[in-house]
C-alpha cells in the first residue's frame, strides 16, 4: 500500500486509527466521575499531542537516523511560529499561507544554521546548535522586539493590514480558519455520561501529522535514509570510500528543521501567538526527551514520547491538594492527610519530579524507550500464545497415535 | 480486491449502526447551542481558573497568589471570617457563593512562559469549564493569557503585571487589571525623589532587556526628567544575567549620581547586591551622596536582597502595614490561615477575585459582556487602596500608589519596607491616549460561543 511494505503499512494504519479516534481514546472516563481529571480529550491538548508529534518525528529524522544530536531544534519551531503569525497579520487568517511560510522560513533558517554547525560532529555539533538556538532566543526576546514582540510574544492586533481579507470587522480579532472553517470550532458528542469533543483544528493537525508520518516512513526506508544510517554507524568509513556525507547530513538537518517549522506553523494556526520561550533551550531539550523517551530511531516512538510528556505537563500539573483530598476522602481524617502529604510532591508543581522519575525508569529499564516496552510486552504475549499453540499441537500430536 | 458479502448478519449490523447514527443528533446536549456564552455555569457550582507560576523564577509569588485565591474562595463561599467582604463598599456579595452558586476552582502552572500559560488557561476553559481566568506574575504571561481569554470569551482578571502594555497597547475588552503600572510608579516616585535627593540629579539606568524593563525605564525617565533630572546613560542588561559587576563598574565614572535599577525579582536582588558591594551607597558624585532607586518593589525581592534594601526608595501597589479597615481585615484573615502577612501579589489577586464575583452579582449574570459592563467605570472602596476607579476606556484601576523605602531596623523578616508616602490617585492618573499607552484598541467584549 502506498509503496510501503506490510509492516509499515500496518504501522501507518495504526497511527491513522489512533489519531482519528483520539477524541474517544483520550476521554475514557465519564465527565462527572472522579477520574475525569485524567481525561485528555479536550481540543488544546489533542492539538498539542499531534503538533509535538510532528516536531518529534522531524527531530528523529536527524537524530534517529544520522545520530547528530541537535540541541537547538526549538529555534526552527520558533522561527516557523513567527513566520506563521506574520502571515496572519499581513495576508489573511487562512492557515495555509501561515503553514507554508512557516515551513519555508524554518527551512531557510536551518540551511543557514546547518551549514555552519555540520562542520563539526558529536558534542561540538550539539553545542553549536545549542548556541545558535540560545542566540535566537535572546534576539527574539529583546533586540528583535519589533519583529517578535519580545517578552509579550507576537500576537495579532485589530489594526493589522491582512491585505487579502481586509482588517478586522467589529471589535474582535478574527480567528484562524481554513477557507471559512474556523480552527476552534468544536462539535460535542454526548453519549450517556461521556463527552467527546471533535475539533476542526485537531483534525487539520491530525491529517497533516499522518502525512508527515507517512513521509517519515518513506524517508526511513529510502536509499537516502540508508545513507543517513550509514553516517550514524560509521561516518569515517563513509568518507574513506570516497563519499561526501555532508550533503546528506545537511539535507537531513534541513528536512527536520522544516518539520519543526511545520509544527510551529500549526501551533500558531491553532493559537495565534508566538512567544520567545518557544526557542529556549528547555524547549529544545524537551524534544530530545520526547524522542529518547519514546525510542530514538523508531518510527512511532517520538510520537508516543511527545504524547507522554505533554500529558504529564498538562494533566498532572493541574492536580492540586483540593483534588487529592477528594480522592482520599473515604479514608479516616489522619490517614487522608497523610496520603495527601505523601502524594503532594508528585502532583501540581511537582509534575517535573514525576516525569523525571519516569524518564529515569525508562532510560534504565527500557533503553529503547516506550517502543521497546511495547515490543517486550508484545513478545511476551506472543511467546505465550506460541507456547500455547505449540502445546495444543503437541497434545494433538500426542493424541494422534492413539487414534 | 473488494468483496461484497451481503450476509444477514452484516445487513443487520449496518442497519443498527445507521440507526444509531441517525439517533445521535437527538442525544446531543442542547447546551452547546442554547449557551449564550462560553462555559455558562448551569449546575449548582461555578468554576474559576487560577493560573499562577508554580515553577520557575516567580514560583514564590505564584504560591502566595494561590494562597490568596484559596482565601478568596473561602470567603465567597461564606467560610472563614469573610475578610474584605465586610469592608468592601459594594455589598452585593453575601457569602453564598456567586449568584447562589458555590465557587470551585482549578489551578494551573504558567511556568512564567506565555506558551505554557496559554496551554494551561486553555485546558481550564476547554476541559474544566472555567468562566473566569486570573493570575500570573509577569506581564508577558498576562498579555498572552488576556488575548486568549478575549478570543475564548471568558473574563481575565490580571494578577501581578506592571508593564504599561497590559492596559496599553495590548489591552483587551475581556481583561481587567487592578495592579498599578510603570507610568504610575514613575509619577508617584518622581516627587518623592525630588524631595529627598533634589532636582539637579544625573541618573544612570540599568534596565532589564525585555518589555517590562522598557516601559518602566521610559516611565521613570519621563517623570524624573520632567522634574529637572538628567539621564546620563541607560544600559540594557540581559534578563538571564546573574552577575552585574561589569554593568555597575562604569556607573561611578559616568558622572551620574543616582542609579535606577529597572529590574525585578532575581535580577533586582543581584544587581542591588552588586551595587552595594561596589560601595555605591557610600560613594560621592558631583558633591552629593550617591543614591540607588528601585522603581518596583516587592516584599519577596526585599527579602532576597536582605540588608541591602535599607533606605532605598521604590513603589509598591499595596503593603500589609496599611492602616485602613480593608487591609487590616485581609491581613487578619490571611495571617490567621497561613501564619504570615500577605504580599502585594496576594493582595491584588484576592481583590481581583472579589471584584469579579461582585461584578457578576451586580450584573446578575456570568455573561462576560454583562461583567464587563458592571466593571467598567465601577467605583469602589474598602479593598485596601482607598477609593478606586476601574476606568472604562482601558480597564485599568486608578488608586493611590505607595512609595516605600527599605526599613533601617526591620522587626521581622516580613517587616522590611516602610511607607514613605501615599501618592494620591490624581497624581498618577493619565489620559487614555497618553503616549506611553499609545496603540492598541480595547475592542468589544466577547461572550464566546
Amino acid at each position: 500500500m502506498l509503496g510501503l511494505n506490510k509492516k509499515d503499512g500496518t504501522l501507518l494504519l495504526i497511527v491513522i486509527g489512533l489519531t482519528l479516534f483520539a477524541p474517544f481514546l483520550l476521554n475514557p472516563f465519564p465527565v462527572e466521575s472522579e477520574l475525569a481529571q485524567f481525561n485528555a480529550g479536550y481540543p488544546d491538548l489533542m492539538q498539542r499531542f499531534v503538533i509535538f508529534g510532528i516536531f518529534a518525528i522531524g527531530f528523529n529524522i536527524l537524530f534517529g537516523l544520522t545520530g547528530y544530536l541537535s540541541f537547538g531544534h526549538a529555534a526552527f519551531l520558533g522561527a516557523g511560529s513567527y513566520a506563521g503569525v506574520w502571515m496572519m497579520k499581513l495576508l489573511s487568517m487562512n492557515v495555509i499561507p501561515a503553514i507554508v511560510a512557516a515551513v519555508i522560513v524554518a527551512g531557510l533558517f536551518s540551511v543557514l544554521i546547518g551549514y555552519i554547525s555540520l562542520r563539526r560532529s558529536g558534542i561540538y555539533f550539539s553545542i553549536l546548535t545549542l548556541a545558535f538556538a540560545q542566540m535566537s532566543f535572546a534576539l527574539a526576546y529583546s533586540v528583535l522586539t519589533p519583529i517578535t514582540g519580545g517578552e509579550t510574544g507576537l500576537q495579532l492586533s485589530l489594526d493589522d493590514p491582512r491585505i487579502l481579507t481586509g482588517g478586522a470587522e467589529g471589535g474582535n480579532l478574527p480567528v484562524p480558519s481554513l477557507f471559512g472553517l474556523e480552527m476552534r470550532d468544536s462539535f460535542d458528542l454526548v453519549l450517556g455520561s461521556w463527552l467527546f469533543t471533535f475539533n476542526v483544528g485537531y483534525y487539520v493537525c491530525a491529517i497533516i501529522m499522518i502525512a508527515a508520518f507517512y513521509l517519515a516512513i518513506r524517508i526511513f526506508r529510502s536509499p537516502f535514509g540508508m545513507m543517513l544510517r550509514a553516517v550514524k554507524s560509521n561516518q569515517q568509513r563513509m568518507s574513506y570510500t570516497g563519499l561526501n556525507s555532508r550533503p546528506y547530513t545537511l539535507a537531513a538537518f534541513v528536512i527536520s528543521g522544516m518539520y519543526a517549522g511545520l509544527a510551529g506553523g500549526l501551533m500558531v494556526s491553532m493559537d495565534p501567538l508566538a512567544g520567545a520561550e518557544r526557542m529556549q533551550w528547555t524547549a529544545s531539550g524537551e524534544v530530545v526527551l520526547m524522542t529518547i523517551l519514546g525510542g530514538a530511531g523508531t518510527l512511532i516512538g517520538p510520537v508516543l514520547g511527545a504524547g507522554f510528556i505533554k500529558y504529564f505537563e498538562n494533566i498532572f500539573s493541574k492536580i492540586n491538594d483540593q483534588i487529592l483530598h477528594g480522592w482520599f476522602a473515604f479514608l479516616p481524617d489522619g490517614l487522608e492527610n497523610a496520603m495527601v502529604a505523601l502524594v503532594h510532591p508528585f502532583i501540581g508543581k511537582g509534575w517535573h519530579l514525576t516525569l523525571g522519575i519516569l524518564f529515569m525508569l525508562v532510560v534504565i529499564f527500557l533503553p529503547g524507550g516506550l517502543v521497546e516496552g511495547g515490543q517486550r510486552v508484545g513478545r511476551f504475549a506472543f511467546r505465550r500464545r506460541n507456547k500455547k499453540a505449540e502445546g495444543a499441537e503437541a497434545e494433538g500430536a500426542a493424541k494422534q497415535p492413539a487414534e | 480486491m473488494s468483496s461484497s458479502n451481503f450476509t444477514r448478519r452484516g445487513v443487520l449490523r449496518t442497519g443498527a449502526a445507521t440507526g444509531a447514527g441517525l439517533a445521535l443528533p437527538t442525544i446531543f446536549s442542547g447546551a452547546a447551542w442554547s449557551q449564550g456564552f462560553t462555559n455558562e455555569p448551569t449546575g449548582s457550582t461555578v468554576t474559576l481558573g487560577f493560573n499562577v507560576p508554580q515553577t520557575g523564577p516567580y514560583a514564590d509569588e505564584g504560591a502566595d497568589e494561590l494562597r490568596a485565591y484559596q482565601l478568596a474562595v473561602e470567603h465567597l463561599n461564606g467560610e472563614g471570617d469573610g475578610g474584605m467582604l465586610q469592608t468592601f463598599s459594594s455589598q452585593a456579595l453575601d457569602g453564598a457563593g456567586i449568584l447562589g452558586k458555590k465557587v470551585e476552582y482549578v489551578t494551573g502552572d504558567t511556568q512564567t512562559k506565555s506558551d505554557a500559560a496559554r496551554a494551561s488557561a486553555k485546558s481550564m476553559i476547554e476541559k474544566d469549564g472555567a468562566v473566569m481566568i486570573t493570575g500570573g506574575s509577569s506581564s508577558g504571561v498576562a498579555v498572552a493569557v488576556q488575548a486568549l481569554c478575549q478570543e475564548a470569551g471568558v473574563i481575565f482578571m490580571a494578577g501581578l503585571t506592571h508593564s504599561n502594555d497590559t492596559t496599553g497597547k495590548d489591552k483587551r475588552a475581556n481583561g481587567f487589571r487592578h495592579f498599578f503600572n510603570s507610568y504610575m510608579s514613575g509619577a508617584a516616585l518622581a516627587p518623592v525623589l525630588a524631595n529627598a535627593y533634589g532636582t539637579d540629579r544625573k541618573a544612570y539606568h540599568l534596565t532589564a532587556d525585555y518589555n517590562w524593563g522598557y516601559t518602566t525605564e521610559e516611565a521613570i525617565r519621563a517623570s524624573t526628567e520632567a522634574m529637572g533630572w538628567e539621564t546620563v546613560n541607560a544600559v540594557k542588561t540581559p534578563l538571564t544575567q546573574t552577575d552585574f559587576s561589569s554593568y555597575i563598574a562604569p556607573v561611578l565614572n559616568s558622572g551620574a549620581d543616582v542609579l535606577v535599577l529597572n529590574h525585578y525579582g532575581g535580577n533586582m536582588v543581584n544587581s542591588l547586591t552588586n551595587a552595594v558591594q561596589f560601595g555605591l551607597r557610600e560613594a560621592q558624585a558631583n558633591g552629593k551622596d550617591f543614591e540607588i532607586v528601585v522603581p518596583l518593589y516587592s516584599r519577596l525581592m526585599a527579602r532576597g536582597a536582605g540588608e541591602n534594601v535599607k533606605g532605598i526608595y521604590g513603589s509598591t501597589n499595596w503593603h500589609w502595614s496599611l492602616p485602613d479597615e480593608g487591609s487590616k481585615a485581609f491581613v487578619q484573615s490571611f495571617g490567621t490561615k497561613y501564619g504570615f502577612p500577605p504580599s502585594q501579589a496576594a493582595h491584588t489577586c484576592y481583590v481581583q477575585t472579589l471584584l469579579y464575583a461582585d461584578a457578576v452579582s451586580r450584573a446578575g449574570s456570568f455573561n462576560p459582556c454583562a461583567v464587563v459592563e458592571a466593571l467598567e467605570g465601577f467605583e469602589f472602596d474598602g479593598l485596601g487602596n482607598g477609593p478606586t476607579l476601574y476606568r472604562a476606556e482601558d480597564h485599568q484601576c486608578f488608586k493611590d500608589v505607595l512609595v516605600v523605602r527599605g526599613k533601617e531596623n526591620p522587626q521581622s523578616e516580613f517587616d522590611l519596607l516602610e511607607i514613605v508616602e501615599i501618592t494620591p490617585v490624581e497624581q498618577v492618573t493619565y489620559p487614555v491616549d497618553h503616549p506611553q499607552f499609545a496603540g492598541g484598541a480595547l475592542g468589544t467584549c466577547n461572550p464566546g460561543a
